[in-house]
């Protein structure tokens, strides 16, 4: 096809085209900048967990009046759970992963040391890492000799007595490779406080925090052999077959509310409600992205059928003129297909550096990585198909002119 | 003659439905989502304590050695018990009121398997006139009750309508865990968005149920919650008022003048040194007093990415706008011929540029009502997202307001660029080659 003749018609209509053009450029900048976005929410929302979360259900208590042996109240309840038909595994914990509410220390390479060198978060409780289905990739398990008393372990913090504390932790791997690049990180000492040193025993292929608010120190997370009692934050934790959580859920709620009817079930979910919950402002955020988006390509597309509807009623003369000189439909079809190619490569062109200049600003104002290169295609895809699509319709009208055209008078 | 201009514009519209439908549809979109974006914007950023908001103030001072946490220089985000204490005592402002989250165990009067927990907020007794709290039933309770840590309570309307009707409650026993209050007024429904008095519930958490004076909350081991920033040892019985070196209370106060605040400010960089002095604190006075206003501006509170979407909704406002600009271009350039004969008749250009613009505004009209319609429809959907902000998403009259006024001047400014080209038609030409 021969594109001067079009280029030569395009130059009569420069505003109309100036316009058309513009409005793809916009529109090919914004849904680059917006695709962006939303795989950015996606991808975060597929944060892996290290968990076998659908397999987990949590369950949290409050006792009305406390309990006289809070410990005992701990086993008495896991003890139930596992009672429960279904139940395969039962842990006590002081938080869940993407459950929000977190517990985190300071960790030191060298009890003297003035600056922490990274945040983590820890995970108190037994049978956490075989219920949650933690892999382990050296090392090995906390075991029931590690465990220390929590009120035990406070006293001793208090009165500098080392020998109450806990002494062994897990770390995943993501927080080993941080803190000792490239060493076999189990034997290494790590410090909460100068008196509080952990020996790594085992390392975690993944566990993710229950603050995991930024991907890249998501999985700084440590296990720690603390026993704790009832109390109203923690968490009890079942692992059953994904087939029968809601059973599995009632029963076990059912069996502690009969142990004790004046406690309160504060929470009582599954896992996957837990990541839910966690990421409903991104699912929010992306699903108004996605509506956004709809919306204005749905707008451009409309803009393209206008104008060219347009275009075609201001030359059915011409076209006429051409079909009577022997033009085929085809060659009338494919004159207002490349058009539209011609326009909206221009437009998507300018959209390029546009989407670059917008990204610039979105990275200086909220925090946002580079726009990566594989985004320009989409946007320019997107914009070819919708151009095309929304040309067909009055390119087939102007295929339809009659030949006879050309020798009416207006 | 308007009448006539308005005649000339519904018979033009409708010689073309096809491309004012269009118009009234990308005009009616772009309104509609970006008036969706805005108003969420607006009720977010919205005041949430208009008429008091310049008056309360939220002092801050660093107790924290002087060694510790070199990282963040601004002092911590709430006070530690004694310091709370120390400035509620002081009495400096015209009101002021130390408070902190809670959740309470309700046993109602059917017994003990019915208990359910509520959001309880323990405070003191300037909380209620401070924030002009209205009451339907009784009153807040005194400083008297304040100081003799008084078993009371003061109860939201929806929680005593639960336990005993609205207006029977007060004088009723209110049994939390253990231990019985009396209640000793209800009040009305009172949801200030954001949560200013304490953002660690959650910026948009929802109001609490039950107010009982801060003493007797801690005397009585209600329990707290909320966040907690700790830099000193915690206590080992979990007794948050030896916790100096835990700060967990929010305060604020009442200052009605400049001079007032400014004789604060004064006030707490004197007390700094004067607990320096004492060896509590570690660090050179390093104080801060916040007005509402920008105590929501330094915790961030609007998220970035509800102005995000804002950002977008205008890009989309913008795109939605030179579409219109190209559709009434086009519009006006086929009528060339009629727009001749008009001018050839006598009419100035003026007047077919007035024409002209009522045209473009009748569409815009269509289109906002169009926006209104969709607007409320995506108000409507993210009301039904589970974010925290979500039930906030509303409409107010001004708002209403604003889509409209934004809608027909956008139409119209849409439509100055074409009218003005097709007012410069010579119709000499046009009428010659028809």
């Amino acid at each position: 096809m021969d594109i001067l003749p079009i280029l030569s018609t395009l130059r009569r209509h420069k505003l109309t085209a100036g316009l058309l053009i513009m409005e793809i450029a916009l529109t090919c900048a914004i849904v680059c900048n917006a695709v962006f976005l939303i795989g950015q929410r996606l991808h975060r929302m597929d944060m892996p967990s290290g968990v076998v979360e659908h397999q987990l259900l949590q369950i949290q208590v409050a006792d009305v009046v406390k309990p006289v042996n809070p410990y005992a109240r701990v086993q008495e309840d896991m003890a139930l759970l596992r009672q429960v038909p279904g139940v395969q595994s039962v842990a006590f914990s002081n938080q869940v992963p993407f459950g929000g509410s977190s517990s985190n220390a300071g960790v030191l390479l060298d009890p003297n040391q003035p600056q922490r060198t990274l945040n983590g978060t820890t995970y108190f409780g037994e049978n956490l890492v075989s219920t949650m289905g933690v892999r382990l990739v050296a090392g090995r398990d906390l075991r029931p000799d590690d465990f220390v008393d929590v009120d035990v372990a406070l006293k001793g913090l208090q009165t500098g007595d080392s020998k109450s504390l806990p002494h062994v932790t897990l770390i995943t791997r993501t927080m080993a490779e941080r803190l000792w690049p490239g060493q076999n990180p189990l034997g290494h000492m790590l410090y909460l406080t100068p008196i509080v040193g952990l020996r790594v025993v085992g390392v975690m292929d993944s566990l993710v925090r229950p603050n995991a608010y930024d991907a890249s120190t998501a999985q700084y997370t440590m296990v720690i052999p603390l026993r704790m009692s009832a109390d109203k934050g923690m968490s009890y934790v079942i692992r059953t077959r994904a087939q029968d959580r809601a059973p599995v859920l009632a029963a076990a709620v059912a069996a502690l509310k009969k142990a004790d009817p004046q406690r309160i079930i504060t929470t009582q979910r599954t896992f996957d409600d837990v990541r839910d919950h966690f990421f409903r402002d991104d699912r929010a955020m992306a699903g108004i992205l996605v509506g956004v988006v709809s919306a204005l390509l749905v707008v451009t597309a409309l803009g393209i059928v206008g104008l060219a509807s347009f275009w075609v009623a201001q030359r059915r003369r011409t076209i006429g003129v051409r079909r009577a000189l022997g033009a085929t439909r085809g060659n009338i079809l494919h004159y207002f297909q490349t058009e539209n190619f011609l326009l909206a490569t221009i437009g998507i062109v300018l959209g390029m550096v546009l989407a670059y200049g917008i990204n610039l600003f979105l990275m200086q104002h909220y925090e946002l990585p580079r726009l990566p290169a594989i985004y320009f295609p989409v946007g320019a895809v997107a914009l070819w198909l919708i151009g095309q699509v929304a040309v067909l319709g009055p390119a087939l009208r102007a295929a339809a002119v009659p030949p006879v055209v050309a020798t009416r008078s207006v | 003659m308007f009448a006539y201009y308005l005649d000339l514009a519904w018979r033009a519209l409708r010689r073309s439905p096809v491309l004012t439908g269009l118009m009234v549809l990308a005009i009616g979109l772009g309104i509609g989502a970006s008036m969706t974006m805005i108003t969420v914007l607006h009720v977010m950023t919205a005041d949430p304590i208009p008429g008091r908001s310049g008056r309360l103030f939220y002092p801050q001072v660093d107790p924290r050695p002087q060694g510790s946490d070199r990282e963040t220089p601004d002092p911590p985000a709430q006070l530690t018990w004694v310091d709370a204490m120390n400035l509620l005592h002081a009495s400096k402002g015209v009101r002021q009121a130390a408070m902190s989250g809670g959740r309470v165990t309700v046993i109602p009067p059917e017994g003990p398997p019915h208990a359910f927990n509520a959001p309880a907020r323990y405070t003191s007794s300037d909380f209620f006139p401070m924030f002009g709290v209205r009451f339907v039933d009784g009153g807040g309770w005194t400083a008297g009750d304040d100081e003799k840590h008084a078993r009371v309570a003061v109860v939201a309307r929806t929680l005593a309508d639960k336990l005993y009707g609205t207006s029977r409650a007060v004088g009723k026993i209110l049994r939390l865990g253990k231990y019985d209050f009396r209640i000793v007024g209800v009040i009305d429904r009172w949801n200030p968005a954001p949560h200013f008095y304490d953002l660690s519930m959650g910026s948009y958490a929802k109001a609490e149920q039950v107010f009982v004076p801060f003493e007797t909350a801690m005397e009585t081991t209600l329990g707290t919650q909320g966040s907690m920033e700790c830099w000193g040892d915690f206590p080992r019985d979990g007794n948050l008022t030896k916790a100096d070196g835990c700060a967990w209370v929010q305060f604020w106060v009442q200052l009605d003048s400049p001079a007032k605040v400014a004789a604060y400010r004064k006030f707490l960089d004197g007390y700094s040194r004067e607990q320096k002095a004492l060896g509590r604190y570690g660090r050179e006075p390093n104080t801060r007093l916040y007005s509402v206003m920008a105590w929501l501006d330094y915790n961030h509170v609007v998220p970035g990415s509800v102005q995000l979407q804002a950002l977008l909704a205008m890009g989309f406002l913008l795109v939605c706008l030179i579409n219109t600009v190209a559709m009434l271009l086009v519009k006006f350039l086929r009528r060339g011929g009629e727009l001749s004969v008009h001018r050839a008749m006598g009419a100035s250009k003026r007047a077919v540029f007035a024409q002209l613009l009522l045209e473009a505004a009748v569409v815009g009209l269509a289109g906002a009502a169009m926006g209104l319609l969709l607007s409320a429809f995506g108000l409507w959907v993210v009301r039904q997202q589970p974010v925290a902000y979500a039930a906030f998403a509303r409409m107010d009259a001004s708002m209403l307001g604003g889509t409209i006024v934004l809608a027909v001047c956008a139409t119209l400014l849409a439509a100055l660029f074409p009218a003005w080209r097709a007012c410069r038609i010579a119709p000499a030409r046009l009428l010659k080659t028809q």
